[in-house]
């Protein structure tokens, strides 16, 4: 095995993944720190309009796919409370200290962001770090409340569009309500 | 202004978030459906530095067993770049495409809301996004993804790891912005 490169294909479709998902964060004005620090002051709600959105829409085609017999994998991550939780903290104030989450950031670098790349840079440093510290939070913080890789409608026994035509309704209402960016700057 | 709706689509600086929420959605669905993927971003960086480590102290690498976890041994590996790693270097192509399209892209080196309260320092700036992006992905890595991961992908399969991650990323987020920007005026109908 390559112990550089994944085979051509999958190069080739993560890449051209890469930069649909690159163009449409730029489009949508995730790029911008000023958007994304400001949805944690609640100024602008930008980020939750598009989060919200991508969620209700993907998660309607993927359930109804699979709802349509097509036999498409789930890619469900490892519900580990603490971790989850801990961690989840601690990378909202690290978010909110760089002004970008690590794709955003990314994105933000060929959007001609130059402090994103000392944000990328520290994140790098950072996983280093997390790896040394590894066999420790793995002995004390991931095994705590470790479930497995369970979704909320089988922990509560309801069908998964049940959850989700709801949640399409609320945000419906919600989220048109909530304040935008300034459209005249879109660097706002 | 040019006459085709697909080209100045294309040119329009700013998308609609629901139509580029939709849009991500639907990219999610081709990667599920075609490449049997889920969109994630923050792997890569612990890739990256399992590479670099592998290259300047091979045996510490080796030794470590959360590198070893993704990119295996120099004597058992791991392809270094995979599908996501490709997806993260080509984020910075899309966005610089996007960018250009609607018009110059400029270097920011301070953005407008972190000088109106912290000045026009660069080196506060780097220094901040530095320790940012360090504290960041030691949350990231912790909780086992990020915005990407757990936040699109998670959210999206309704996995109870994903929301337990959104819900904590704001609780951390939220305290940490209004303390950093208390006391902030913001312009006049700028957000």
């Amino acid at each position: 095995m390559n112990a550089w490169f994944a085979d051509p294909t999958t190069l080739v479709l993560g890449a051209i993944t890469g930069l649909v998902f690159g163009f449409l964060l730029q489009k949508g004005g995730v790029t911008s720190f000023n958007v994304i620090v400001n949805q944690f002051r609640f100024k602008d709600f930008t980020v939750l309009k598009v989060m919200m959105t991508a969620i209700i829409v993907g998660g309607l085609g993927i359930y109804g796919m699979r709802a349509m017999g097509m036999d498409i994998a789930m890619h469900v991550k490892g519900t580990e409370l603490l971790g989850n939780a801990l961690g989840g903290l601690i990378f909202g104030v690290g978010m909110v200290l760089l002004g970008y989450c690590p794709g955003t950031a990314v994105a933000a670098i060929g959007a001609g962001s130059r402090h994103a790349i000392s944000g990328v840079l520290g994140m790098l440093i950072g996983a280093g770090i997390y790896a040394e510290m590894y066999p420790w939070a793995k002995a004390h913080i991931l095994s705590v409340g470790s479930i497995g890789k369970v979704t909320i409608p089988e922990q509560i026994h309801l069908s998964p569009l049940v959850l989700l035509v709801p949640l399409a309704i609320g945000a419906a209402i919600v989220l048109p309500r909530l304040a935008g960016s300034t459209r005249a700057n879109p660097d706002t | 202004m040019t006459a085709n709706p697909v080209v100045r689509l294309l040119k329009t600086p700013r998308w609609s978030p629901y139509v580029v929420g939709t849009m991500l959605g639907v990219l999610s669905w081709i990667t599920f459906a075609t490449m049997n993927k889920a969109l994630g971003t923050s792997t890569t960086m612990v890739r990256a530095t399992g590479a670099a480590e592998r290259i300047v102290a091979p045996a510490h690498a080796d030794n470590t067993p959360y590198f070893v976890k993704y990119i295996g041994t120099r004597a058992e590996p791991n392809a270094v770049v995979d599908w996501q790693f490709a997806l993260v270097i080509f984020l910075a192509f899309g966005a610089f495409i996007a960018a250009r399209l609607s018009g110059k892209v400029r270097a920011e080196h301070i953005p407008d809301l972190w000088q109106r309260r912290f000045g026009g320092s660069r080196a506060l700036r780097y220094s901040a996004a530095f320790a940012g992006g360090i504290i960041l992905i030691i949350g990231a890595r912790m909780a086992g993804g990020c915005t990407s991961g757990h936040g699109l992908s998670g959210g999206m399969q309704l996995a109870t790891s994903g929301w337990i991650f959104m819900g904590a990323m704001f609780a951390g987020g939220v305290p940490t912005a209004l303390l950093l920007y208390s006391g902030l005026k913001d312009k006049g109908g700028a957000s």
